[in-house]
């Protein structure tokens, strides 16, 4: 195998930097994917129906605590590949822990927030506005969901393998996908939470 | 639910096709345990990761595909050939011709032209494999198992019924209640994400893997049609995914996007999949034009004309190709200034489709052309497709198009820039390259008594309908009243189609007949062409190249030919190949289950299929497979062989 040693350990060999190339256009086909979510909830958001409108059900409290969240653990998965370049297993570790514990804090506020607009009956059914607001935050928090899975499962690999070319190439990719998914946020939290609320 | 709700019941037709299913399926069952070749199909294929296999096997499921939807074309042709016909009532109409859309559109045309992506591309650029080959296979597997579950659905549970574009409201569980739609929504997603990972994986292996001295600019064209078209695959198939999801919430849970209460805005649907649809149409065209721009320089011995241009006007057609989509409903009230709009962007697309067109007309001039097969069918495209070019721009001005729009004329353009668009294409491509997978040629003689069956027949099939349309005649009609006057017109359609099918016929005929009796190639250029591919051995070995090529220019293996410059420089080394893997067809399987069960609505099953799912992806997180390598020894060994040498 083709050695650059001149690079990161998760850029080094060929693989791995096309791996890094081929999840970059993932992310691409991501940010079409949510794009597509925002316009329909932009087309929908004024039409409730019968049902509720978003002022009258968006609480800025658990919003702001999902936001802090998120936001925190995009910072300590930076951490990790901070720690990852200088070849520090434990912190590596540790921030990843850290983080993923952040993403459960997220999903745990968001599940709560569901299940008060659904005790307050803004359903899934309820109109074309409550639809697009649930599948846009729902896809979003699946994507949270799915990251989870595969932090932890990331995680018990560096633990066993340490920074190999494999985890250190996996681990890097996984931060991009947080990251990514940090950047929707900061767009669901302007332009749904915020704006709802004015 | 019963089980006369769950199987089709009550046609005669469908019981035939029951039986049919059972049948065949025992056949291979029966054949395979007695012929022993169990472990040969899932040793050799089932569980390959060598691009070629791959590509075969997306060119196998596609015809079986075409075989299928043109069944569907026939007994559509059957039921209009006379007035008052009693083939098939208005139901059964509804679903083939829904079907037949979908299933020639995203389970022929698409997996066709992946299928010649995936065996050329690597090829021409010389890499021995694909960026991600697991991907890869994982792409082909889930494009399968989303065929299969969506053609399950005319013996289980219904096939859909509201056309290819699936409109909303009739969509809806409201109006559409059977699960038929279920099985659109669902089926499509999943062969969907296949579909994108084929486009991320192409772009990365096109951007990466290129030999040493091609540049960008110094691409084959039909490689600059994938990478462009597999960039149009990335930004329009996200948009599908919503679309579908969207769909399978207001079906199986009640949401509120499409329906006509609630604040539901039914538009909302014909937009997101005219976003991805029209998109898709120049997915399935771009590559046609590339296997176009290979075949027409191959047999008029010179190379392609205007290069910069034929790859400039492909990147201004994908741009436009995302801002016309609403020219796809003109007449559903959306005002004077947004239809004057994308009249115009859509006749702008002529533009850079007549550069090509005349780029292709320069690169024959003065050839010495040479009237193979695959060379006749690019002959017949341009022409053909000029007709149907301009019948799309009769349709791209709005005002016109109320006249048009959802007649036969609309039927009858589609048809004219599809088939010899695409499926000449696909069908050219497969004869050019055929003998670099299988190292024979098919039968020229047979190859051009089809090509003459089925070009004639394709224009007595689809001629007449522009005049249908022009008289009136609307698309999706299930029959009609003597008095119309459409009956002669219609009969005529129907002889044409029927042609079309002997065409078919004897090309599966040619198929055989080259297989048993084809003269073996041993050049490995039997067409004396230019670019790569041709320069390594037929059958390709697994690792194509036994040292990888360096390029110079263009046409690299022509110029190398007439003693420009050496191909292969450096010596043999080991070759780093990756290793087969069962896990994509299992998990392929898995989603075909989750797919069925989610169309039923048996939720427990669906979740259990699900944490499958899952539980494969870990599988392939946790695992650790870097591949074998190939000894110097063994690559001296297999070319010698290939060389026709006694080991």
């Amino acid at each position: 195998m083709k050695l650059d040693n001149t690079l990161p350990l998760e850029y080094r060999s060929e693989e791995n930097s096309n791996r890094i190339l081929g999840f970059w256009m993932f992310l691409g086909a991501e940010i079409v994917l949510f794009s597509t979510l925002f316009a329909v909830y932009f087309a929908l958001w004024n039409r409730t129906g019968n049902g509720p409108g978003g002022h009258e059900i968006f609480e800025i409290g658990p919003v702001l605590i999902e936001t802090f969240v998120l936001l925190t653990s995009s910072f300590t998965i930076g951490l990790v590949i901070n720690s990852m370049r200088l070849g520090l297993k434990k912190p590596a570790l540790l921030f990843f822990g850290i983080t993923l514990v952040l993403g459960l804090v997220f999903l745990g506020v968001e599940i709560m927030e569901f299940v008060t607009y659904v005790h307050e009956g803004a359903t899934l059914q309820t109109s074309a506005f409550l639809s697009s607001l649930f599948v846009l935050l729902g896809t979003h928090g699946l994507h949270v969901t799915l990251g989870l899975l595969w932090g932890g499962g990331l995680l018990l690999q560096i633990k066993k393998e340490g920074f190999t070319l494999d985890t250190s190439n996996k681990t890097f990719i996984f931060s991009l996908y947080w990251h990514f998914l940090d950047v929707v946020w900061i767009f669901i939290f302007s332009f749904v939470y915020l704006k709802g609320m004015m | 639910m019963k089980w006369d709700e769950f199987f089709v019941t009550g046609e005669p037709m469908i019981y035939g096709a029951m039986v049919s299913i059972v049948v065949a399926s025992l056949a291979i069952l029966i054949g395979l345990t007695y012929f022993k070749k169990w472990g040969y199909l899932w040793r050799e294929w089932l569980t390959t990761v060598d691009h070629k296999r791959i590509g075969i096997m997306y060119i196998i499921s596609a015809l079986l595909m075409l075989f299928r939807g043109g069944v569907d074309g026939l007994l559509m042709r059957g039921q209009l050939s006379r007035p008052e016909n009693g083939l098939l009532d208005a139901q059964h109409y509804n679903e083939i011709f829904t079907t037949h859309g979908v299933v020639m559109i995203l389970f022929m045309a698409m997996p066709f032209i992946i299928g010649l992506m995936n065996v050329v591309v690597p090829l021409q650029i010389g890499a021995r494999d694909v960026a991600f080959p697991r991907l890869n296979a994982v792409s082909f597997w889930l494009f399968f198992a989303g065929a299969m579950l969506f053609n399950i659905s005319f013996v289980i549970g219904g096939s859909p019924d509201a056309g290819w574009t699936a409109y909303f409201p009739l969509a809806s569980i409201e109006f559409s209640p059977t699960v038929g739609n279920n099985y659109y929504s669902i089926a499509l997603q999943i062969a969907g994400i296949g579909t994108l990972m084929t486009g991320i994986n192409f772009i990365v292996t096109i951007l990466k893997m290129r030999a040493k001295g091609m540049t960008l600019m110094k691409m084959p064209m039909f490689t600059w049609s994938v990478l462009i078209t597999c960039v149009i695959i990335l930004f329009a198939f996200p948009v599908l995914t919503v679309a579908l999801a969207l769909m399978m919430f207001d079906r199986l849970f009640g949401s509120q996007f499409f329906t006509m209460a609630n604040g539901g805005m039914d538009m909302l649907w014909a937009n997101l999949f005219w976003v991805w649809g029209h998109p898709e149409v120049y997915i399935v065209i771009l590559p046609a034009f590339g296997i176009y721009s290979e075949i027409i320089s191959t047999f008029s011995r010179k190379n392609l004309y205007g290069y910069k241009s034929m790859v400039w006007s492909m990147v201004v057609i994908s741009l436009l190709s995302f801002v016309v989509w609403a020219h796809h409903f003109y007449t559903m009230g959306h005002g004077a200034m947004v239809n004057g709009v994308f009249s115009i962007t859509t006749m702008a697309i002529a533009v850079p489709t007549g550069v090509k067109i005349f780029n292709w007309l320069f690169t024959m001039h003065k050839g010495k052309i040479e009237f193979t097969t695959p060379m006749l069918y690019a002959l017949a495209f341009i022409p053909i497709f000029t007709i149907g070019g301009v019948t799309g721009v009769m349709l791209a001005m709005a005002s016109a198009d109320y006249q048009y729009h959802n007649t036969m004329f609309l039927v009858a353009h589609f048809h004219y820039v599809l088939i010899p668009g695409t499926v000449f294409a696909v069908i050219a491509g497969f004869y050019y390259w055929f003998p670099k997978l299988f190292g024979f040629r098919l039968n020229e003689r047979q190859g051009k008594l089809a090509f003459w069956t089925i070009a004639i027949s394709f224009n007595v099939t689809f001629l007449p309908l522009f005049f249908l349309g022009l008289n009136g005649m609307t698309r999706r009609m299930y029959t009609y009243s003597e008095s119309t006057g459409y009956g002669p017109l219609n009969l005529i359609a129907s002889i044409g189609a029927v042609g079309l099918a002997i065409g078919f016929i004897i090309l599966v005929y040619n198929i055989y007949w080259s297989f048993r009796y084809a003269p073996r190639d041993t050049t490995g250029d039997p067409w004396n062409a230019r670019t790569l591919e041709w320069s390594t051995h037929s059958p390709v070995p697994e690792y194509n190249f036994a040292i990888e090529p360096t390029v110079t220019g263009l046409d690299p293996f022509w110029e190398a030919k007439k003693g420009g410059h050496k191909l292969y420089q450096g010596k043999l080394e080991e070759i780093h190949m990756p290793n087969n893997s069962g896990q994509p067809v299992i998990l392929a399987i898995l989603f075909f289950f989750w797919g069925f069960f989610m169309v039923f609505s048996w939720w427990t099953p669906a979740i259990i299929s699900g944490i499958g799912i899952l539980i494969m992806l870990a599988v392939r997180s946790f695992e650790r497979d870097h591949g074998r390598h190939i000894p110097v020894k063994e690559i001296q060994e297999t070319e010698s062989r290939l060389r026709g040498e006694q080991v």
